[in-house]
């Protein structure tokens, strides 16, 4: 049974500490009322209140009762402890007192910010309070634990993002992985010609990098590769990473391309997903010229040489290095890292999804990134933008957001579609001289230059139109529309419904998460968004952090963004990471589970129950055992011992009784 | 809405909640911060994983006179601890059965799982959950002397043993 | 020197406990050497004035087995406190109520018109119940209450000693007594027995897998009970692992599982929380639907769970009026 005080002979003085946090909890809280309350419960013998007990002037009251021995335990009424426990656990350490002889409690999340009547939250308060003395006589001092932090980091996701922060973490020094699931890094970016607003040129900026990652030393860059399994913690994970078969030897690759020449099928077999499907592709292929690592691949599925074994193989013998091996296998690495950034990024909105828009329907209906493709020099046309029959189009309709801002599909504003929209309207001018009709729900350019690039497309002549377009047709009313695909849509702005015939359209599709990134998620512990953007630790205040230590985020697969702000995010993601290894270790919460030795009936009920292993039986005492540094504090297996041998420290069965009597006794 | 009648109306149930630290509370939190008001009668204890929840803690509640009891987690597949929420389950639908089986009604007791991004959610039990209470009225466990109810939080608890190992 | 003075008495219970304190067999003589007799109505013949007659005290110790239910027993058990220095509860019933202690998920009424009335094999037409107070021709009979609740000995008086078991093992009571003759008494409040769960001395702990993987209850007639392997994982509902030791295992050695006699460990607040905790562990499903049909085949909860610790329980009683196997 845990002791009260704490030492032997030390009585247990508590003091509380009340929080007005500005007017944030006092213009609901009484606060004066529940110091008075708290100065009457037992073992309490200092009550405080202060306007912000985080300030420096608020920890300073704690720890000069500590110091003149008023007390040796605190009870902080305050924020959540998720944003302040480690806080005042300091003020308690720094003091000289034991930083885990503190509880808080909750009054403005959960009290002050939810609660309407004055009268009922000074009431909720008050037994949260109590709730928190109670539980704090049962607190023992405890040791925070430290532990070493491995110094290499693993970034996954190869766009823009992941290629910024493995670079910006090999240059610090820091050995890193970068794992990509495709064939090549390069994510979005890879396929754009141009980027807003400053029009420079997609691959004159990126190549570079991309060749950075495949030259830097610190880099180990594995693509057509995914992490399959993630175990430990902050600072020690574990992770196995698969590398799928690319039936090419990589270290023997030139990127020659003489395979891909001398396949036996003469031409593309299957859509080709660089090029958005516009194109197609042979089984052997290289996915784009400025391709990292540039080595081919070989598409399993479609390659008849290693679906049957009856192929010619005409690429085998066509490779003077040998690189090709039909029999290759998968690989599975395992590595060791400190710390993880996620940069696994987005996938754009299905278009089909709004049949009115009649994509996949009509011909000469584009998504925004085909449409990147086609304007791309280097894409399936050269940069041509025609139509089917090979014409260049006169009239071209952008539709902004397509599947953002709707309640149908995603409530949420994409962010960049119409920056890309301005920029897509732009380049069809260019190339066409056709006229370019946009269609849009408000304009959305905030951001360095980017009002001024909306301007100079106003001089441009391109036509705006406010209003969310209603349909796409080729039901003609008018000799004029005759042959052409028609959007209808309501001109706020005039209050009239249009009918604009065009010859081409493009469907300025939104941003979503990666279609597995709740799996994604699951696998590195981290937690989602609804609509399945990684969930950051603080929108505001740690917005590249997760609620698992350890582990960052970085790009759009955090939430819709471009470039600038993805790399943005990138390089403070890799400061975070640089910041935990170069600290060296990290202190985790000592909330680990622990079996009284001698009291263990050797049940066994919860040896398998671990998640982490961190339970074993014992063959010499014939009891259980935890291993302290696998275990990571969920306490299922203290809740599941039957006899009440195992406890877990800062939630032990006394601390919790203690709380669920104080949070109603006085209530 | 039917009519409230004079208990619902001067009856404001005591709510217990357990809430897992990386979901739940941190649902409750982002309520909190977005400022979703709701009813006060709930209070909230924090748990590392909803599968630390004892059932004597639910049984506990109960005692010290909670009128409802709410346990909230991760979704299936989403405990912070792979498979804590699962325990928790399991342990939830047999303390159904026996909170009924003691009379008890089985809506005082609620098992939610919410997500982190979910605090509209939080919001919603628990303003469903003070209703339905509400209007089950109060728990009232047969009164029992004060030397019972002393009896109950040291119990076997206080009694020391002879000897951890005694041979008997 | 002088022999210590030793009292026996009996509340609700079923005469199991005394007979264990008979089955000593040889050894009672020397116990009875040791110490001496000086209250034990069912062996013996004294009355409620010998006990009054005796000076605050004048007993070393006093075992008393059963729960209270009765005024006369919360009497007697009061006056019994006065009159000893120390109160041992004996077996059961005495420390956590007991069996009679189940009689909670009831109330009185109901209770006396099952037993007194509708029971099958009742024949009573001229629907007589218990009455506390009736005419005889003697005259006035005034006769001990039966309480709506039943109360372990705990709840009405100061307890020092607690020895569990349904009858307490003979070694623990062996122990005991020595304990008393020897003048070598545990501290105050002492559940007289190791505060290990029973596993531990149990043989079949070898053959105990390390994961159970339950898809079904099963009750012991239900199935052909193998000897040697661990009972819990036959389905059997086997409550060793909640249960504290010092039984050697007794029901296991006769291939039934352990209903747990012998209560809690120290750590533990709610016998039947904790049991049910050790059963769902061993569930081997994710499934909402299927944990549920699993849970079916658990047919009585309460008894299950709680079969010796029902007053000493959180929740400590039915709450609501229900009609016996009535359902509601
Ligand atoms: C049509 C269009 C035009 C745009 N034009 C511009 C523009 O002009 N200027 C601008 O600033 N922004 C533009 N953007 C936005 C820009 O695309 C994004 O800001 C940027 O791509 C985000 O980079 P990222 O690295 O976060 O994600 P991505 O580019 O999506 O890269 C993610 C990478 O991670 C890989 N990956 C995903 N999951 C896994 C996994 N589980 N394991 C391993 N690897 C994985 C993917 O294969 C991909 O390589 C445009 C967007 C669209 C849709
Ligand atoms: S508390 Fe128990 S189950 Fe949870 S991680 Fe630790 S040892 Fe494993
Ligand atoms: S559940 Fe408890 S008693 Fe059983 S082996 Fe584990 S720690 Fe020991
Ligand atoms: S569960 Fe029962 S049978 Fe199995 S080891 Fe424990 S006491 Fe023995
Ligand atoms: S095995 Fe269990 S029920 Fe049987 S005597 Fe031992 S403790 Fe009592
Ligand atoms: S951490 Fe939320 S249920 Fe396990």
């Amino acid at each position: 049974m845990s002791t009260v005080g704490t030492g032997s002979n030390d009585k247990c003085k508590i003091g509380v500490y009340v929080c007005h946090c500005g007017i944030n909890i006092s213009s609901k809280v009484d606060v004066s009322k529940t110091v008075r309350f708290a100065a009457k419960l037992p073992h309490v013998t200092v009550s405080r209140e202060y306007k912000f007990m985080c300030a420096d002037p608020g920890q300073d009251l704690i720890q000069q009762d500590i110091r003149d021995g008023r007390i040796n335990r605190a009870v902080v009424a305050s924020c959540s402890p998720l944003m302040h426990e480690p806080t005042f656990r300091n003020t308690m350490a720094e003091a000289g007192g034991n930083p885990f002889l503190f509880q808080m409690a909750n009054i403005r999340e959960h009290v002050s910010w939810v609660t309407l009547d004055n009268t009922a939250a000074t009431e909720k308060a008050m037994s949260l309070i109590s709730a928190a003395v109670e539980r704090v006589v049962f607190h023992q001092p405890l040791m925070p634990n430290r532990v070493p932090v491995h110094p290499d980091v693993l970034v996954v996701g190869g766009g823009i993002a992941g290629i910024h922060a493995a670079l910006t973490l090999a240059d610090a020094g820091q050995k890193v992985y970068l794992v990509e699931r495709e064939p090549s890094i390069g994510g979005h970016m890879a396929k754009f010609d141009k980027t807003f607003p400053t029009l420079d040129c997609s691959a004159c900026i990126l190549t570079p990098k991309m060749s950075a990652v495949r030259a830097h030393s610190n880099i180990t860059l594995w693509s057509y590769s995914e992490v399959i399994g993630v175990d430990g913690f902050v600072g020690n994970f574990k992770v196995r990473v698969r590398r799928k078969p690319r039936y090419i030897i990589e270290e023997r690759c030139v990127g020659c391309l003489d395979c891909i020449e001398a396949c036996i099928y003469k031409s593309g077999k299957v859509p080709d997903e660089f090029n958005e499907g516009l194109v197609k592709r042979k089984p052997v292929y290289i996915p784009f010229p400025q391709a990292t690592p540039l080595v081919a691949v070989i598409d399993a599925k479609t390659c008849i040489g290693i679906r049957t074994g009856k192929c010619k193989m005409t690429c085998i013998d066509a490779c003077e290095r040998d690189a090709i091996d039909l029999n290759q296998s998968e690989e599975i690495n395992e590595i060791e890292v400190g710390a993880i950034i996620l940069a696994t990024g987005f996938k754009t909105f299905n278009a089909k999804r709004i049949y009115r828009y009649g994509y996949g329907k009509y011909s000469n209906i584009y998504t925004s990134l085909e449409l990147e493709r086609m304007v791309n020099a280097a894409g399936p046309t050269g940069g041509e933008i025609t139509l089917k029959n090979g014409q260049k189009p006169k009239a071209v309709g952008i539709v902004h957001c397509v599947g953002s801002r709707d309640n149908k599909t995603n409530k949420y504003c994409s962010k960049v579609c119409c920056m890309y929209s301005l920029k897509l309207a732009h380049l069809i001018k260019e190339r066409t001289g056709a006229e370019v009709y946009n269609f849009y729900i408000d304009m959305r350019t905030p951001g360095k230059g980017y009002e001024e690039f909306y301007d100079r497309l106003l001089e441009e002549n391109v036509h705006f139109i406010r209003g969310r377009v209603a349909e796409i047709t080729d039901w003609v009313m008018t000799p004029e529309e005759e042959g052409k695909l028609v959007i209808r849509a309501e001109d706020t702005l005039v209050g009239v419904v249009r009918r604009v015939p065009v010859d081409m359209v493009v469907l300025s599709v939104g941003l979503e998460p990666q279609p597995d990134a709740e799996d994604v998620g699951r696998l590195f512990n981290i937690s989602c968004t609804r609509e399945g953007w990684f969930l950051e630790r603080h929108p505001k205040l740690a917005p590249v952090s997760t609620f698992t230590d350890g582990i960052f985020l970085a790009g759009a697969c955090q939430g819709p963004k471009d470039i600038p702000d993805s790399v943005a995010q990138a390089g403070a993601a890799a400061a975070e990471a640089l910041a935990l290894i170069d600290r060296g270790y990290v202190v985790l919460e000592p909330n680990t589970a622990y079996v009284q030795d001698e009291l263990c009936s050797g049940c066994k009920t919860c040896i398998d129950l671990c998640p982490y292993g961190a339970i074993s039986f014992d063959d010499e005492k014939d009891t259980a055992k935890v291993n302290g540094a696998l275990c990571k504090g969920c306490g299922t297996c203290v809740a599941s011992c039957p006899s009440g041998s195992l406890q877990q420290y800062l939630f032990t069965d006394d601390q919790i009784f203690s709380e669920i009597k104080g949070v109603i006794l006085y209530a | 809405m039917p009519e409230r009648n004079d208990i619902e109306r001067f009856f404001d149930p005591k709510i217990v909640a357990f809430f897992c630290n990386w979901c739940t509370y941190t649902a409750a939190d982002l309520a909190g911060t977005a400022r979703m008001t709701y009813a006060p009668n709930v209070r909230v204890i924090r748990i590392m994983c909803s599968g630390r929840l004892d059932p004597q803690f639910v049984l506990s509640a109960f005692r010290e006179g909670a009128d409802g009891i709410l346990i909230g987690g991760c979704h299936p597949g989403d405990c912070h601890y792979q498979e804590g929420n699962y325990q928790a389950l399991r342990r939830f639908i047999l303390l159904k059965r026996l909170i009924h089986a003691f009379g008890i009604e089985k809506e005082r007791i609620r098992l939610e799982w919410i997500a982190a991004s979910e605090g509209d959610k939080v919001q919603r039990v628990i303003n469903e959950m003070t209703e339905t209470v509400r209007r089950l009225g109060p728990l009232d466990l047969e009164p029992i002397t004060k030397k019972v109810i002393d009896y109950m939080s040291v119990t076997h608890h206080e009694m020391v043993s002879i000897s951890h190992r005694g041979s008997s | 020197m002088k022999k210590p003075k030793v009292g026996f008495y009996w509340c609700a219970s079923c005469g199991g406990c005394e007979e264990a304190v008979l089955d000593l067999a040889e050894d009672i003589l020397g116990v009875v050497a040791a110490i001496e007799l000086v209250f034990w109505p069912v062996a013996l013949d004294f009355k409620r004035s010998d006990v009054e007659a005796m000076d605050d005290g004048e007993i070393a110790v006093c075992f008393v087995n059963g729960a209270i239910r009765t005024s006369e027993q919360n009497e007697m058990v009061k006056l019994l406190r006065k009159k000893s220095q120390l109160i041992a509860a004996f077996g059961s019933c005495a420390q956590l109520g007991g069996i009679p202690g189940l009689a909670n998920m009831f109330n009185r009424e109901e209770m006396i018109k099952e037993v007194y009335l509708r029971s099958p094999s009742v024949n009573n037409d001229a629907e007589i119940t218990p009455k506390e107070d009736i005419q005889v021709n003697e005259g006035n009979l005034i006769l001990p209450a039966l309480w709506d609740t039943v109360k372990a000995l705990d709840h009405v008086i100061d307890v020092d000693y607690f020895l569990p078991g349904c009858p307490p093992p003979v070694n623990l009571i062996e122990d005991v007594f020595n304990m008393i003759v020897e003048g070598e008494l545990p501290p105050k409040r002492t559940v007289l027995a190791p505060d290990v769960a029973l596993c531990d001395e149990c043989e079949r702990r070898e053959k105990k897998p390390d994961k159970l993987t339950l898809k079904e209850f099963k009750s012991p007639f239900e199935i052909n009970i193998d000897p040697q392997e661990c009972l819990l994982a036959q389905g059997l509902l086997c409550l060793g692992p909640v249960t504290r030791k010092g039984c050697g295992g007794a029901c296991i050695k006769a291939n039934m599982p352990c209903t747990g006699c012998m209560g809690p460990t120290g750590r533990v607040r709610d016998f039947g929380a904790k049991a049910l905790t050790a059963i769902a562990t061993s569930i081997d499903s994710k499934d909402e639907k299927e944990i549920n049909a699993i849970v079916d085949s658990i047919l009585d909860p309460v008894g299950t769970l709680y079969r010796y610790s029902l007053p000493a329980s959180f929740l400590h009683r039915h709450y609501e009026k229900m009609l016996i196997g009535g359902s509601k």
